[in-house]
């Protein structure tokens, strides 16, 4: 805990400092800061009276009010994406200014690892986006603002539950069973990648509306002063911070509905019962005509629902006495489409930035704490919406199972395996949970008085998270009546401190115009998890008559443990090397050591060094063409680690307890049992090596700019879990360092403005990325027999599967039987090839067919501004990835109406394409051709202006999302979130159109 | 003013320093778990581990019924408990059972099809090494040394030597399983440190002499029968365990024993038990009762020793609609027989021979019902109903839900080592005679028929008779595909059953299948591991 008392320590120190503040100020300027390249406005500028810590905002409409000394002349005027300029303010009360935008803009300040950085002097592989260029719409994760955006970024939403996650990739992901989700740092606190119980999504702890701009670090140039934790890529979250000046206001409210795309195409009643009418008069058997009803239930229009959401943003920026500040209050409410889903949240994000000691000590103190609360609907009623039998109607009118009708036993009680209603499993049940996250930094950053050059860097940072929920099935639900309902309660909480402290070194040689930038530092990371085990209750006093004494506690939810604790931690030191030659040649050099206690002590500290060179060609080449307006050549190489595969413990000899359930009986008592674990006393980290070389390039004035980017990636001592000789180790598998895996890629990314004159621009950007992995090694002692580690288990059956990881492949390529088809093209039911010509049709005769992962990946978005009219596009796609349709291989049989278990259940369409009776889960017959493009967004503004008397400036928008998609692909959506491309009832996305206020005041 | 604040801030800012690095532990060990020196601190250490030894063959982990695999990477209900897997290797491959499910290779048992890469073979080959290298901790931590040095003495200390000698029996017992299904096995002992080299190889007969070796060297050191807890072995295992590999030694070493086994046989027989009058009530929720036959038995609980793949998989996987009658909340509704079981019955109702436990409220035992034309359809085959929760006095089950099943899996019981005796006798075996044999085969079918219109004589004893009442004793008790190999019936033409081969008629198959291959994966991880012949 003693992080948690430093940074009440600082608090104190800051507020003593804080006290010596004093008030002063004076004439007013006005004015309105324009966009040179079109005159449109251009919000949230900073001006700043120069010599003076006094500022103020532009609002929506571009304009300003500030209050200045009347001894100064110069006032300063910033904006993200601009070139930064100074304005005399002689004799003036009103100034008009044009910024000139610096299109990939060389003096823009980028967020970079453990610092910022120029644009223009980036050495590695960075990609950053600021609030202007997020996606736009309903966006409850910030995760989602750059989906499409960043060429080697996908974001891959897990379908469309309200608040719910998204799989982030970076140039693919380094891993194969490690981890491939990137570090997350919001201002500069590495979070926790792991969720609290009671999150479907971390990240949507956050408002997107707070966020000024995200960086995506993708080189291990550029990420390896994370170490151990970077060969993933890093995204930088930095949030808004505070601005000098008059309070401004700023309120944001969005409306919006969703409603469902596509359905599934399943059978209605009518073709069920014609089916089994065929099939009765065939068979003789009248098994099933006489279980099927009379009606035509379309399910799934049953259990989705129009889904509203309310988004609100209220902020106010300015100065509090002399201490830049801002802060906000969101609230958020957003239904699912699915019915009884639904996700909130209570937001706030407070920023201060003041500066003390003659501006020699900054201090930024940000917090940002969030509550959320989840409605969870039982999504279990996705997959039973397909099918559950179309025949029956939804409800009986009885009160048993909740009105629902269900297939019932001749007891009366509901057949064990059968389909539930959908309804009722949503109706049933009802799981709520409540998240609270408060992440909390101080930075103090001093500048020695008696040797500026120097500064010092303090960042104090916790990330606290607290959820808890109650997930409670109703006593009537056909799932757990037997019990007499299920009430259970759950809370755990995550405590992650952090306590970074750096030297940083800044000297200038003015006479050959380099400069030299140092950093020397320290870090220690904690991440603690406390976990309360609880037992489960009935809804009955008495759960189980033969144990009176348990009450309603349900027999066998008892847990072993009450709490647990467990914890890792992370030491390091880290060292960089920023050299500027004649401000054309740049050199970045980098080592971070970490130590953790996940490894043995022995080996517990990886050493993880990277160097970039980058050279601003143009001034060698083209100094005087205004042609070619910027290009710079970036090289770059560096080693990244991975430790998210490991079991905080896995290194430890150790003993665990048996539940009371996993007794032995002994005479008349049950013993708990101790189990022996396995364990790898030489694990070590996971280590990548990443080559980059990029281009930056700028045309025509930067009309057209752009990047490429080529690189070459290795992993070596991949964290596998691989098969360990049985008898050598306690598990049959384990997580060790074993293989390789290698990958490659090219990423470019084009921004051009084909448009611009005063009244119209437009611009059109794109991104692309290739990117091919294979693996190369994933054996100790070479087998030639080695056919690869199964993956990619499927729904349907037991402990099917359909994937493996093979030498010589990419990841998760798919696994199957061969089918073979008649001379219609119609799949032969049950015929494969006999690959291997022995006879014998079985696992051996499974090859190796497609792969889910994309070769291609795009994003498009262009944006047409006529006015004070906006209107844009976005859209993503991705290409050479398949699928496997989960959902027709388990219900496009006849075995899915008639259910072998005695009930009738629906088949999808594609039972009227194959006629299998029975599952073929192993053909590739269900592997398809996923590649797809979505237009995500299309989105309209309009800039109403002053409005209210002149007291605030409006601007309205309206947006689609999610307004179509192009795809060859035959299952309901070919975006898929799932590494082994399993297609299996995910949420359906959902369409959304919604309507936005903006004001400032 | 301004010095005192920058001061105060540079102290701050060392003592932040300071404290980082005084907080910077790295060792950290986690809350609920043990290190081995306080495991093995107490004699009630030993004795979990112990109790974690047995249930290898129970449970499969540490959270009953799932949640804490012993074995990772497969399905821990289907493909990595020991009950179920030696079930679907003993069993599905013969005439006594087959599943309706699609569970990845599955069919492939009742097909005699399998291959090298089958999960299923991947978790009965991982099951008893695993049972083995617990076994083998054991032994290594409970010298008398390591004893001595944790100040274990008096009645603890000589409690834990004494269940070293049930601990090589359990070891031996699955190194047994791996001998019969496999042929060859990885071998370790407590000799091997664990995590340093690769273990190396037994083939069958290497594996017969060491598991000989040890039952006869532990016989002595075991408690004798009937004196030790309810759930341990005793003497009576080792003897009954001597005694049925003797009676398959020509199979696992080309060198017959039938002499032997008519010897163990016999120690089993005077030791003490006797036949249970009610057949039915052997396979009953509380069949722990029924220690007068039951000489070893695997305990489950369904409150306490919860798996989806001990007899909860009986119960489960037997019944459909007519699950109350097994006893449970639900079927699974996948295994039953084949008309061969059904032909080793001259009735099949249950009235004439008691074992025939066919008829549910849901089947019957029509030709009709027993045929088989869809393998996949539940419905069609003889349906099992031998294994039942429910109890014999008419109690309450431990599991009110019904959903696990309190029933124990006897691994031994007295009328095997009755035919091990008669068989060995036809065989050519000394030490015995033909009458006792007829003797013993009688009090099996007395008790069977309820009366001695069963009864057999001396003439009609002979070996195709002693196999078909095997069948008729011991089906789904583990038995049939180890019998089937004996009378060299299992992959030849001299016997068909339904589906046998994959062919509705029944069809022979390479002599390849009479053994497992050794999974691939297993091969991949350990060069020191040969395959078998045709794999």
């Amino acid at each position: 805990m003693l992080p948690q008392k430093l940074m009440k320590a600082a608090s104190l120190i800051i507020l003593a400092l804080l006290a010596q503040i004093s008030f002063a100020q004076d004439r007013v300027i006005t004015g309105k800061i324009t966009d040179s390249k079109d005159g449109s406005p251009v919000q949230g500028a900073s001006v700043v009276a120069k010599g003076n810590r006094t500022g103020a905002q532009t609002g929506v409409d571009g304009t300003f009010r500030i209050s200045v000394p009347a001894t100064v002349n110069t006032l300063i005027v910033s904006s993200v994406g601009f070139a930064t300029q100074e304005v005399s303010i002689e004799g003036k009360t009103s100034v008009e200014v044009s910024l000139v935008v610096v299109n990939a803009s060389m003096g823009e300040v980028v967020v970079v690892a453990y610092g910022t950085r120029r644009r223009g002097d980036l050495t590695g592989s960075v990609t950053s986006v600021s609030a202007k260029d997020f996606q736009k719409g309903n966006i409850n994760s910030p995760e989602q603002l750059l989906q499409g955006k960043v060429a080697g970024l996908q974001v891959t939403t897990g379908g469309g539950s309200a608040g719910g996650g998204s799989r982030i990739r970076i140039r693919g992901g380094a891993s194969l069973n490690a981890s491939n989700d990137p570090l997350i740092v919001i201002d500069g606190v590495p979070v926790e990648g792991n969720g609290v119980a009671g999150s479907a999504n971390l990240l949507n702890s956050i408002n997107p509306n707070d966020i000024e701009s995200m960086t995506v670090l993708k080189d291990a140039s550029a990420t390896a002063l994370y170490g151990s934790r970077a060969s993933n890529g890093v995204l930088i979250i930095t949030t808004k911070k505070g601005m000098k000046g008059k309070m401004k206001f700023t309120y944001n409210t969005m409306f919006s509905v969703g409603i469902i795309g596509d359905k599934v195409d399943v059978l209605s009643g009518d073709q069920v019962r014609s089916i089994i009418d065929a099939d009765a008069a065939a068979t003789g058997n009248n098994t099933y005509k006489n279980l099927y009803g009379q009606s035509n239930t379309n399910w799934q229009d049953e259990i989705y629902q129009a889904a509203f959401g309310f988004d609100n943003t209220i902020s106010a920026s300015g100065s509090l006495g002399k201490i830049p500040f801002r802060a906000s209050l969101g609230y958020l409410n957003q239904d699912g489409i699915l019915k009884t889903n639904n996700f909130s949240r209570f937001s706030t994000a407070i920023n201060l930035n003041p500066k003390f000691l003659e501006d020699h000590l900054s201090v930024n103190v940000s917090v940002k704490a969030s509550q959320t609360k989840n409605r969870f609907a039982d999504e279990g009623a996705i997959g039973n919406a397909v099918s559950f039998d179309p025949t029956q109607p939804t409800t009986t009118g009885n009160k048993a199972w909740g009105g629902y009708w269900e297939w019932l036993q001749n007891d009366g009680n509901p057949i064990d395996l059968s389909n539930r209603n959908p309804l009722g499993l949503l109706n049933l049940r009802d799981n709520r949970s409540k998240v609270g996250r408060v992440i909390g930094n101080v930075q103090l950053d001093y500048k020695l008085h008696f040797f500026p050059d120097l500064h010092i860097l303090a960042n104090l940072g916790m990330d606290y998270m607290s959820g808890s929920g109650n997930d409670n099935i109703d006593s009537l639900s056909p799932t757990n009546y037997k019990v007499g309902g299920r009430r259970t309660y759950y809370e755990q909480q995550k405590v992650n401190n952090l306590a970074d402290f750096s030297l940083f070194y800044t000297k200038e040689i003015k006479s050959i115009r380099s400069k030299i930038d140092v950093l020397a530092g320290h870090s220690y990371q904690s991440f603690l998890t406390k976990v309360t085990n609880l037992p489960s209750f009935s809804y009955r006093a008495i759960a189980d008559p033969t144990r009176p004494g348990k009450l309603d506690t349900i027999q066998g939810s008892e847990p072993t443990f009450l709490t647990d604790r467990p914890e890792y931690r992370l030491e390091s030191y880290i060292g960089r090397i920023n050299f500027t030659v004649m401000d054309k040649y740049l050199l970045t050099a980098s080592i971070r050591s970490d130590a953790s206690s996940k490894l043995n002590p022995d080996d517990r500290v990886g050493y993880f060094p990277a160097v970039a060179l980058a050279w601003k060609m143009r001034d060698d080449f083209f100094r005087t063409s205004n042609v070619v307006t910027d290009l710079k050549l970036r090289l770059g190489w560096g080693i990244t680690g991975q430790q998210d595969g490991i079991g905080y413990y896995s290194y430890l000899p150790r003993y665990s307890l048996g539940n009371a359930s996993a007794q032995y009986q002994f005479g008349n008592s049950f013993v708990s049992v101790l189990r022996p674990e396995g364990y790898d006393p030489n694990l070590k980290w996971e280590t990548t090596t990443t080559s980059n070389i990029g281009l930056d390039f700028g045309f025509a004035k930067n009309r057209i700019s752009g990047s490429i980017d080529f690189y070459s990636r290795k992993t070596e001592d991949l964290l596998a879990n691989v098969a360990v000789a049985a008898g050598a180790n306690f598990v049959n598998e384990i997580v060790t360092n074993v293989g390789d895996i290698k990958s490659e890629g090219v990423e470019l990314t084009i921004n051009t403005t084909p448009v611009k004159n005063k009244n119209l621009t437009w611009d059109f950007g794109f991104n692309y990325t290739y990117n091919q992995a294979e693996i190369t090694n994933l054996l100790k002692n070479p087998d030639p027999n080695f056919k690869g580690q199964d993956v990619t288990f499927i729904g349907g059956g037991t402990g099917n599967n359909i994937g493996i990881h093979a030498v010589g492949e990419t990841p998760y390529t798919f696994i199957m039987y061969k089918q073979i088809y008649d001379e219609n093209g119609k799949p032969i039911d049950g015929l494969f090839e006999d690959i291997n010509r022995d006879g014998i049709i079985n696992n051996d005769d499974r090859y190796l067919y497609k792969k889910p992962a994309a070769d291609v990946l795009l994003g498009i978005n262009t944006q047409v501004t006529y006015k004070e009219f906006t209107f844009g596009l976005a859209g993503h796609g991705a290409f050479g990835n398949y699928l496997y349709n989960n959902v027709n291989s388990n219900n496009g049989v006849l075995r899915a109406i008639k259910n072998p278990i005695n009930f009738i259940g629906n088949a999808t369409t594609d039972y009227l394409n194959t006629g299998f009776d029975n599952n073929r889960y192993f053909s590739d017959y269900y592997i398809d051709n996923a590649s797809f493009f979505r237009l995500d967004n299309i989105n309209f503004g309009y800039n109403v202006g002053r409005i209210l008397k002149d007291k605030a400036s409006m601007r309205v928008s309206a947006s689609v999302q999610n307004v179509f998609v192009i795809t060859k692909y035959k299952g309901l959506d070919p975006e898929n979130a799932s590494d082994g491309g399993v297609d299996n009832n995910i949420y359906p996305r959902p369409r959304i159109f919604s309507l936005g206020f903006n004001f400032d005041f | 003013m301004r010095h005192i604040s920058i001061n105060k801030f540079i102290l701050a800012g060392a003592f932040l320093v300071t404290l980082a690095s005084c907080s910077k532990k790295l060792d950290l060990f986690p809350q609920n778990d043990l290190t081995n020196e306080t495991t093995y601190s107490t004699a009630a250490g030993y004795r979990a581990v112990l109790a974690k030894v047995y249930a290898g063959l129970a449970t499969t982990g540490n959270a009953g019924p799932a949640g804490a695999s012993d074995i990772q990477g497969l399905d821990e209900g289907s493909q990595s408990p020991f009950i179920r897997s030696f079930f679907n290797c003993q069993e599905l491959p013969t005439d006594e059972a087959v599943v309706s499910w699609n569970d990845q290779t599955i069919k492939d048992f009742h097909n005699l099809s399998w291959s090298s890469s089958d999960p299923f073979l991947k978790g009965m080959y991982a099951r008893p090494i695993y049972n083995v290298m617990v076994a083998n901790e054991y032994l290594r931590e409970s010298t008398d040394d390591k004893l001595a040095a944790r100040n274990i003495t008096g009645a603890d200390a000589t409690e834990i030597q004494s269940t070293r000698a049930e601990v090589r029996f359990l070891r031996a017992f699955n190194y047994w399983v791996m001998m019969d299904i496999f042929g060859k096995s990885t071998f370790i002992d407590e000799t091997n440190v664990v995590g340093t080299t690769l273990p190396g190889e037994k083939n069958r007969g290497e594996l017969f002499t060491f598991i000989e070796t040890e039952l006869k060297a532990i016989e002595t050191e075991l408690k004798t029968v009937k004196t030790i807890e309810y759930g341990r072995v005793d003497q009576g295992a080792a003897w009954a365990l001597l005694a049925r590999m003797y009676l398959n030694a020509q199979t696992y070493t080309g060198t017959a024993k039938w002499t032997e086994a008519i010897t163990y046989a016999k120690k089993v027989i005077a030791g003490g038990y006797s036949l249970h009058t009610d057949y039915r009530q052997l396979f009953m929720a509380d069949n722990d009762k029924r220690t007068n036959e039951i000489i070893y038995a695997v305990n489950c609980d369904g409150l306490h020793t919860k798996s989806y793949g001990n007899t909860t998989f009986f119960v489960h996987a037997a019944s459909g609609d007519d699950h109350n009658e097994f006893g449970v909340g639900g079927g699974w509704y996948g295994y039953r027989a084949t008309k061969g079981l059904a032909d080793r019955f001259t009735d099949l109702s249950g009235t004439t021979d008691k074992r025939a436990m066919f008829t549910t409220s849901a089947f019957g035992t029509s030709p009709a019902q027993i045929a088989i034309s869809d393998v996949g359809n539940f419905a069609n085959g003889l349906h099992v109903n031998k294994y039942r929760n429910i109890r014999s006095d008419g109690g309450t089950v431990s599991d009110v839900n019904r959903d696990f099943a309190d029933i124990d899996f006897p691994i031994f019981r007295l009328s095997e080592m009755y035919l091990i005796y008669a068989e060995a006798v036809l065989r050519g075996g000394t030490g015995g005679d033909l009458t006792t044999a007829t003797g013993y085969i009688n009090l099996i079918r007395q008790r069977a028929y309820g009366n001695t219109s069963g009864n057999i004589t001396s003439g009609q004893l002979d070996l195709p008779f002693i196999l078909d009442e095997r069948a008729r004793e011991l089906y789904w008790e583990g038995h049939r595909r180890t019998d089937l190999i004996r009378y060299n019936q299992l992959t030849t033409a001299t016997y068909l059953w339904p589906w046998k081969g994959g062919i509705a008629s029944g069809t022979a198959v390479d002599a390849k299948y009479n053994i497992f291959p050794i999974p691939a994966t297993n091969r991949t991880a350990n060069p020191n591991l040969t395959q078998n012949t045709g794999y």
